[in-house]
């Protein structure tokens, strides 16, 4: 046994008290705070909910084509959005898809920011850094838990929990992208007498986008891999479907909502990833270097 | 000569480390580089640098790598602050500018151009030679009005709409030097222009350099590590070693009188025919009229051919005046003299 060197007991009841504390005091401020989140992801829901499924089939084929130049995509996004449809899962799949969409939104909307001042502080790198370690190597059900007692069951907390596990990536190689940007670009503009506004915008990021990009698609990818984990809260979707296909011993609701889910992995993870190397293409980094 | 320098570098050193001061007090103690390496942990880039380029030339600083040729350049417009030193621009004290003031004197008083092209990937040719106009806030269509002059001047028309990544080497340098050119400052930096380009691209490159600046009369600073470039298109060179010039003086200057060692290590291997003028060369106390006559411009290699026929022919300066005479046996002494 290890031996006991103080006690310990005191600080987890200060944590556990803690915790309620804010609940009691301040969980409807919270609440109040996630607000545009969830009417962000309502309104995403209920727009996706509002059209008529092809047109949403049909706007991700166009997406498709458009990411790669190619018809194999867009078949491959008509065929299985059919046989998602076709299972009875419609429903569900755009829930999961407005769930995704919701948390990559808004972890773009933290992640970018951050990203770009990561790369133009050393300091803030080496604080943040390690925060973005703990975030992705954290089991989820350990923040899971104060989250859902904070906000309560539902989306909001799962959206929270989402952004948590998929922000590190885009933030990580949104500040990455900038740093690599090529020395001599950069000392180009300044030689000009660009302001650093002038920098970040026609340059930094630009040049940076191709690996933003890939960040975001990493974003897309793990947030469809928390969902499962979300809807344990309460998160709804196809998730939810694989959450009580095992409940119930039902193998082939599992399995065919488990199928949904790969189809969306799928469709958003090539897509995305067709952007990048387009933009890559254009800018004539696919080589590396100049 | 009398005209003050448009670029006056005086007494300019820069130290690299974290402690520059105690390695400055160092070295104004007299102790020598190795000495302030050895015992701060600094390193001396430049040491005591002061050069001035006159209006309308091509000032040259030869250095191989580590000479400090690269950091020096960088000084001019204060990508790279000096330790001590002082830098004035068109009579204008550069240090003493604040961050905008910094940025107002870049964008009209210096444009730059890199060695390795330093181009916006993202950007059409077009937008690239624009960029300078477009960070000085001018409108889109003047601005592109003034590239489209400046690519055909470069000779790249044609080629607006093309991504850098599709162009060759030396097209991609042209689009460096447009953008630099169309900033239409006084003054050009260009740092190793030339010297990621293929030698047959890189001698095309320095003849148009030659011939626009017959027309633009620009001061240009130009960074080399090439001697042979260097003498070329060099009104005047200067020779950095280890961050200290070694010899300043137009090219036949330093060929014919280099100043230590290290410089005639660099002139043994040049074609002196094609350096030495005439004009530096010539006996000037004889200025007799003869038949033939050259202008003392014209370099050793001119006259060779004529020396078929004559023994010796006359020398005029720009006016036509006789100045002196140059023969067969003043060129060979000047070509055969070896060190």
């Amino acid at each position: 046994m290890f031996p006991e060197i103080f006690e310990t007991r005191p600080l987890r009841i200060w944590i556990d008290d803690g915790l309620e504390w804010i609940v009691i005091n301040w969980g409807d401020g919270f609440e109040a705070g996630a607000y545009p989140l969830l009417l962000l992801l309502n309104s995403i829901q209920k727009f996706l909910l509002s059209v008529p499924w092809w047109l949403v089939i049909l706007v991700l084929a166009i997406a498709a084509f458009a990411a790669t130049r190619r018809m194999t995509l867009p078949i491959i996004v008509v065929v299985s959005l059919i046989l998602v449809g076709v299972m009875e899962l419609w429903e569900d799949a755009i829930k999961t898809m407005a769930l995704m969409i919701a948390a990559t939104m808004t972890t773009i909307f933290f992640a970018l920011p951050l990203g770009i001042a990561m790369s133009r502080s050393r300091i803030l790198q080496r604080v943040v850094a390690p925060v973005l370690d703990l975030m992705q190597t954290l089991p989820s059900f350990v923040y899971l838990i104060p989250v859902v007692m904070v906000f309560g069951p539902g989306k909001v907390p799962a959206l929270i929990a989402t952004i948590v596990y998929a922000a590190p990536p885009l933030i990580r190689l949104t500040d990455l992208g900038i740093r690599l940007v090529d020395k001599e670009t950069m000392e180009a503009a300044q030689a000009f007498g660009a302001t650093p506004r002038q920098k970040l915008f026609g340059v930094q990021i630009p040049l940076a986008l191709p690996t933003i990009l890939a960040g975001v698609n990493q974003t897309t990818m793990m947030a469809l891999a928390m969902l499962v984990i979300d809807s344990m809260i309460g998160a709804g979707g196809l998730d939810y479907q694989v959450l009580q296909g095992i409940g119930r011993l039902e193998v082939s609701r599992g399995l065919f909502a488990g199928l949904g889910i790969v189809v969306l992995a799928i469709i958003f993870d090539r897509i995305t990833q067709g952007f990048g190397k387009r933009l890559q293409e254009r800018i004539g980094l696919s080589g590396q270097n100049q | 000569m009398s005209a003050d320098p448009v670029i006056a570098l005086k007494n300019i050193t820069k130290i690299f480390g974290n402690n520059p001061q105690a390695a400055l007090a160092m070295l104004k103690q007299g102790c020598s580089k190795e000495e302030v390496q050895a015992q701060s942990n600094q390193v001396v880039g430049l040491h005591d640098v002061s050069l001035s380029v006159n209006e309308g030339e091509i000032f040259v600083v030869m250095g191989l790598s580590g000479s400090g040729k690269s950091t020096l350049i960088r000084h001019v417009n204060r990508l790279i602050d000096p330790t001590s030193g002082a830098i004035e621009v068109n009579g204008r004290d550069v240090l003493s500018m604040n961050m905008e003031e910094l940025r107002e004197f870049r964008r009209n008083d210096v444009a730059m151009v890199f060695q390795n092209f330093g181009l916006l990937p993202h950007r059409s040719v077009l937008e690239n030679v624009a960029y300078g106009l477009e960070i000085r806030g001018l409108g889109k269509s003047i601005r592109h009005e003034r590239a489209r002059e400046w690519i055909s001047t470069v000779g790249l028309e044609g080629y607006e709409m093309s991504r850098p990544h599709e162009l060759s080497g030396g097209q991609k340098q042209r689009v460096g030097l447009a953008r630099a050119l169309a900033m239409d400052s006084d003054v050009l930096l260009m740092d190793e222009a030339f010297s990621a380009l293929d030698p047959l691209i890189r001698s095309g490159m320095q003849t148009q350099l030659l011939s626009l600046q017959k027309k633009l009369r620009k001061t240009i600073f130009f960074i080399t590590h090439d001697f042979d470039e260097a003498i070329r298109i060099g009104d005047r060179v200067a020779v950095l070693k280890d961050g200290e010039v070694m010899q300043v003086g137009r090219p036949e200057d330093i060929v014919l009188r280099p100043a230590n060692e290290y410089v005639v290590d660099f002139v043994r291997d040049v074609n002196r025919a094609r350096v030495i003028r005439v004009g530096a060369i010539m006996d000037s106390s004889q200025t007799q009229h003869c038949d033939v006559a050259v202008q003392n411009t014209a370099t050793c290699e001119d006259v060779l051919p004529l020396f078929a026929k004559y023994d010796w022919v006359g020398v005029k300066d720009s006016e036509g005046r006789r100045v002196g005479i140059i023969s067969v046996k003043i060129v060979v002494a000047a070509l055969a003299r070896h060190h």
